[in-house]
């Protein structure tokens, strides 16, 4: 079983909710295609979605809600 | 008590302004910083730096507990604000009072007073201060819904008493549009916000926004006339004036002296703006907000009047009464500012934090850059994309432009994108230069002139 890692496209900080009273837009343990957004990153005041970009399941994130992240660090892996 | 150490409770640009201002002044001077901005350009200015908390805002600049736990350990006598953050928080200003030191800006009183629109729009009524025309408060029914629309003339605004943030907005263009969306407004309300008050406001179209710089000590209040922040892009001002330069001499003075009697009215001791939107066709001006701080924009102020507002308001804070009467404020020439971002034009404005490789600044005369970047710099990703700002300054409003578009020319930063291709476009547009611009005109233009412009780049510069 090999895992697959998902990115952060850009620097800022990583949000797992769309607004803080709103459901996670993903938990652990979730089924994830490509198109599914897993999270949304500020960058600058501006939200820019982090979509999944590839398909997998038993998703496990690795980054907690609100905290930093450089463009390029792993956010989340899936099972391929 | 003269201030002899202050402490610097912001970022960027603005905390670098302060602290040339207060070197200036002989004060000793202590910059709080995030774990992100520990190598930002403030911190290597200031005598001392204080690490208040991790990157994220909430956990740092906009710690009240933390900034003021800093300013104890430090021992410094007073605390700037700057803009944004808690620069408007009243519980901050009351914080910093409490632990005995000294709050440059108002009371927080006043404060919390001018930052409730009702209760400022209030305090405009009793000092005479035009507001936008509407309803005194909620309005029960239809029938007096007429009464006002009648009075006011339309297009008007139907608003939700409970509703903010532009939720809970109708706009009636007739009496039979006002007849139709009233009683749905009022459900509507009633649905979303429990309260289905409404009241009523005029559309001023066309407006312009225009500003006033007051200055109080408590005791005398002076204006150091207008600017004019028409271009605008989701709210946000882009580009800002000194003078306002179609405004006619007696409008100009009505305005000024409106700003004023509001200062007076509340007492009013600092540095602060009163907001208005002016209605060219009809000569009409009208009070939006006043904002208790120092402005991103102050700098075309200082240019067009010589006065270094960040000094005077430190200057107050410590006790001194106003250096200036109003006979003494006089404007000269024409300021503009230019706000550059780290945002790429050429792709819906999408900010761009990164590690600067190239910085030359434009020099010569009427010619000042305020920032906070360096070779070598990295803007983190965590705050607001305002990178510097470039203002010029000439004996006329043509000759600025000129000025302007030579200094943008030779303003290089790379590493990032910037706003400068936005900026040239706009130095060099036809309608900008009669300034024939209102609040709406600059998301127009970029989609008409700016998007389709071939040869658009963000290599220009």
């Amino acid at each position: 079983m090999s895992k697959i890692e998902i990115r952060s496209p850009l620097p800022g900080t990583f949000y797992r909710s769309s607004a803080p009273d709103a459901a996670p837009f993903k938990v652990d343990g979730d089924v994830v295609s490509s198109g599914d957004t897993i999270g949304l990153i500020e960058v600058m005041k501006t939200f820019q979605e982090v979509p999944a970009g590839v398909e997998g399941k038993a998703l496990r994130f690795l980054i907690d809600n609100e905290e930093p992240v450089i463009a390029g660090q792993v956010i989340a892996e899936v099972e391929a | 008590m003269t201030i002899r150490s202050l402490l610097v409770a912001n970022r960027g640009e603005i905390a670098v302004r302060i602290i040339k201002a207060a070197k200036a002044l002989g004060i000793r001077t202590v910059q709080v910083h995030s774990t992100a901005d520990a190598d930002m350009l403030a911190v290597k200015l200031a005598d001392e730096a204080i690490d208040i908390g991790p990157p994220a805002p909430k956990k740092s600049y906009l710690n009240i507990e933390a900034v003021v736990s800093a300013a104890k350990a430090a021992g410094v006598d007073a605390v700037h604000p700057g803009y944004g953050f808690l620069s408007e928080n009243a519980d901050f200003a009351d914080a910093v009072e409490a632990a005995g030191l000294t709050f440059v800006g108002p009371k927080g009183d006043a404060i919390r007073l001018l930052g409730d629109k009702v209760a400022a729009r209030e305090v405009a009524a009793r000092a005479g201060v035009p507001t936008v025309p509407g309803s005194a408060g909620r309005i029960s029914n239809l029938d007096a819904a007429r009464a006002i629309a009648e009075r006011t003339g339309f297009p008007v605004m139907i608003k939700a008493a409970a509703g903010g943030g532009g939720r809970g907005i109708r706009i009636a263009g007739d009496m039979a549009d006002l007849e139709r969306h009233f009683p749905q407004a009022s459900a509507e309300a009633q649905a979303a916000f429990g309260d289905g008050g409404l009241y009523l406001e005029k559309v001023i179209t066309k407006a312009r926004h225009v500003e006033v710089q007051i200055l109080g000590d408590g005791r005398n209040f002076i204006h150091c006339f207008e600017r004019e922040c028409s271009l605008q892009r989701r709210r946000q001002k882009v580009w800002e004036e000194a003078p306002s330069f179609l405004l006619p001499q007696s409008v100009r003075e009505r305005l000024c002296a409106s700003a004023v009697a509001l200062a007076r009215e509340v007492g009013y001791r600092g540095a602060g703006t009163v907001e208005y939107l002016y209605d060219e066709t009809s000569g009409e001006f009208y009070f939006i907000e006043v904002n208790t701080r120092i402005q991103v924009e102050h700098p075309v102020t200082e240019m067009i009047t010589g006065i270094d507002l960040v000094e005077e308001m430190i200057r107050i804070a410590g006790g001194a009464p106003l250096s200036l009467v109003q006979e003494d404020v006089t404007a000269r020439g024409h300021a503009i500012e230019c706000r550059i971002n780290a945002e790429d034009p050429a792709r819906g404005f999408m900010p761009g934090p990164g590690r600067i490789e190239t910085l030359r600044v434009p020099e010569g005369e009427g010619v000042r850059f305020d920032t906070m970047l360096y070779e070598g710099y990295s803007i983190p990703p965590f705050y607001d994309s305002l990178v510097g700002k470039l203002i010029v300054w000439a004996e006329t409003r043509d000759a600025c432009l000129e000025r302007l578009k030579a200094a943008l020319e030779n303003l290089v930063i790379t590493g990032i994108p910037t706003t400068v291709p936005l900026h040239l476009a706009l130095a060099g547009d036809d309608a900008v230069r009669r300034g024939e611009f209102r609040t709406r005109f600059l998301e127009t233009w970029l989609e008409t002139k700016f998007a389709g412009a071939p040869g658009k780049s963000a290599e220009v510069a």
